[in-house]
């Protein structure tokens, strides 16, 4: 039974490799989720069979309640508020972790303890509950139910070294000692301290960064439970998504020009809790202002369009409205495609996800590397509520918070259009020299309105 | 100390599969990726099933119990939420992009 047991364990863990193979294209992705999924079911099934055909009524219930509230989440979440939802998720992965481990600890299920249980019980608890708390805090920033700014407390740093060294040593008593529930409880609340203080002083800028780290905790600490139980399916998939949460966080990282130390202590990045907004007018410099119909008739003479969506466009809602320009402009013959800087959205991802749901072909999206050389021979770059990602200064100007950051290059383009609500600066809080270039049209407004009136403007051309 | 020993030969290999197969995952995908993945990590809760499986409401239970709803609300809610929203990606059904 063990042996039918663990190689039932063992198909789940390929199950969820073959999945994540097949996310690697846009094709099968679908079907890599399917894949997933049957390794869940499998390794449920197996385990509630191993644990006496159906076993006691309360898992079941547990099961159920957690599914509908999973499903109902799941359907009614909007894409825009996906960032959020996966912050929430990443922690209820955490405390899960959590519960596990101390419930093993109340109740071992292999006795005796040995040593190498209770330190990985310890690490299990860390990590559940700094995910979780981390996470709530991702939440609230992202949800604006706190603000996105970063907050730093007195003496921060040292405050979270010391909680570390409290940590280390709880746990070394807890090793020693581990007949009292004194300890792990105190790991917990030190933990749950620690994942406060660990997100608070990042801001609503760089939470890209921040969920795809809380996402490869939350994993580790699955892996973590894994090691406790000597569960092999719970090792190997927990490594897969600590391994997923690196890797973005990374190339989150290098898309904003940040190292991931500078990200989590740096405290620099700033309050982004309204898109662009930044601080309003105030340039001294002139700008050319046109309205919608000024660019619609420009748009109308050209060939090539590269469209640079930002999160300004998601903040107005404007996707829907922008994939009909975009099919206007086609049938007008107009060679369109849309440049997707990698942090162009709140998370890794995200607005290849915005555009897909407004119908955008997924193969008119393009990255960054794949773009960045065809803005030179593109008459229009039109960029809609983003600014940073575009920024030239990021090339040139060395004292720029932006400097060496990836950007698209749309001044190489023939025309420059910048759908904007403001003259604002971008998070970076870096002026774009490009608002004064000749070749540049500001169109000041909302997104969703003005893209709305070039819609009307092409119609009526 | 020996099972120790295996875990972590485990955790190593699968952490290397793990780098091998997301670098090959394209940024279009990365938000279906993130969500996807929440779901593998509640995985979770086959290590909550074992928790809560007596019958008794010992705290051992009780906390084996609330850790399958948090790990069911990640598997269910991340899986069907990923299955959403890669329905969403179509490619152009047009032949003729641009001119």
């Amino acid at each position: 039974m063990i042996y039918f047991e663990q190689l039932a364990y063992l198909f789940a863990a390929t199950m969820f490799i073959m999945g994540l193979k097949y996310l690697g294209s846009a094709k099968t992705a679908r079907k890599g989720n399917l894949y997933a999924m049957f390794g869940m079911t499998l390794a449920v099934a197996i385990t509630l069979l191993i644990s006496g055909i159906i076993g006691p009524a309360q898992m079941i219930i547990g099961m159920i309640v957690g599914s509908l509230i999973g499903a109902v989440v799941a359907k009614k979440i909007e894409m825009t508020s996906m960032p959020q939802m996966v912050a929430l998720f990443n922690g209820f992965g955490g405390i899960a972790s959590t519960l596990v481990a101390f419930s093993e600890y109340m109740e071992p299920s292999t006795l005796p303890v040995t040593m190498d249980v209770q330190i990985t019980i310890v690490l299990s608890l860390f990590i559940g509950t700094i995910t979780f708390t981390g996470s709530l805090i991702a939440f609230a920033k992202l949800q604006g139910l706190m603000p996105g700014r970063p907050i730093v407390l007195p003496l921060h740093q040292i405050l979270n070294i010391v909680l570390l060294l409290a940590t280390v040593v709880f746990g070394v008593l807890n090793v020693v000692e581990p007949s009292l529930p004194l300890w792990p409880l105190l790991i917990i609340l030190v933990a749950a301290i620690f994942g406060i203080t660990f997100v608070i002083p990042i801001g609503g800028a760089d939470m890209p960064v921040v969920i795809a780290l809380l996402n490869s905790y939350s994993g580790l600490a699955a892996s973590a439970t894994g090691f406790v139980l000597h569960n092999n399916v719970l090792i190997i998939s927990g490594a897969l998504v600590g391994a997923s949460g690196i890797i973005l966080s990374q190339l989150m990282c290098e898309a904003m020009n940040r190292s991931l130390f500078n990200v989590l202590f740096g405290a620099v990045g700033t309050d982004d809790s309204s898109g662009n907004a930044g601080t309003g007018g105030g340039e001294q410099k002139t700008v050319t202002r046109y309205t919608a119909e000024d660019a619609a008739m420009i748009m109308d003479t050209v060939q090539s369009v590269i469209i640079v969506p930002g999160y300004g466009l998601a903040v107005a809602q404007a996707q829907h409205v922008l994939h009909e320009m975009g099919e206007l402009l086609m049938a007008k013959g107009i060679d369109v495609k849309y440049a997707i800087h990698p942090v162009a959205g709140r998370m890794p991802g995200h607005m290849n996800v915005l555009l897909a749901e407004a119908n955008v072909p997924y193969d008119m999206l393009y990255e960054m590397d794949d773009i960045n050389d065809d803005f030179q021979n593109t008459d229009v770059a039109l960029i809609i509520g983003a600014n940073d990602v575009v920024n030239p200064a990021a090339r040139t100007k060395k004292d720029s918070p932006l400097y060496g950051m990836p950007i698209l290059n749309v001044d190489y383009a023939r025309t420059v259009m910048f759908v904007k609500r403001s003259m604002g600066a971008g998070f970076a809080g870096e002026a774009n020299p490009l608002f004064f270039d000749d070749k540049t049209m500001m169109v000041f407004g909302d997104a969703k309105a003005v893209v709305t009136g070039l819609v009307k403007s092409l119609k009526e051309e | 100390m020996e099972s120790l020993i295996v875990s972590i030969y485990v955790f190593t290999l699968a952490v290397f599969i793990g780098f091998e197969l997301i670098t090959k995952v394209p940024p279009l995908l990365h938000t279906p990726l993130m969500s996807g993945s929440n779901a593998i990590s509640g995985i979770t809760v086959v290590g909550a099933l074992l928790a809560a499986n007596a019958n008794n409401w010992a705290m051992s239970t009780i906390l084996g119990i609330l850790a399958i709803v948090f790990a069911m609300i990640n598997v269910v809610g991340g899986f069907m939420v990923t299955d959403r929203m890669l329905a969403m990606f179509k490619k152009d059904k047009k032949t003729e992009k641009g001119a």
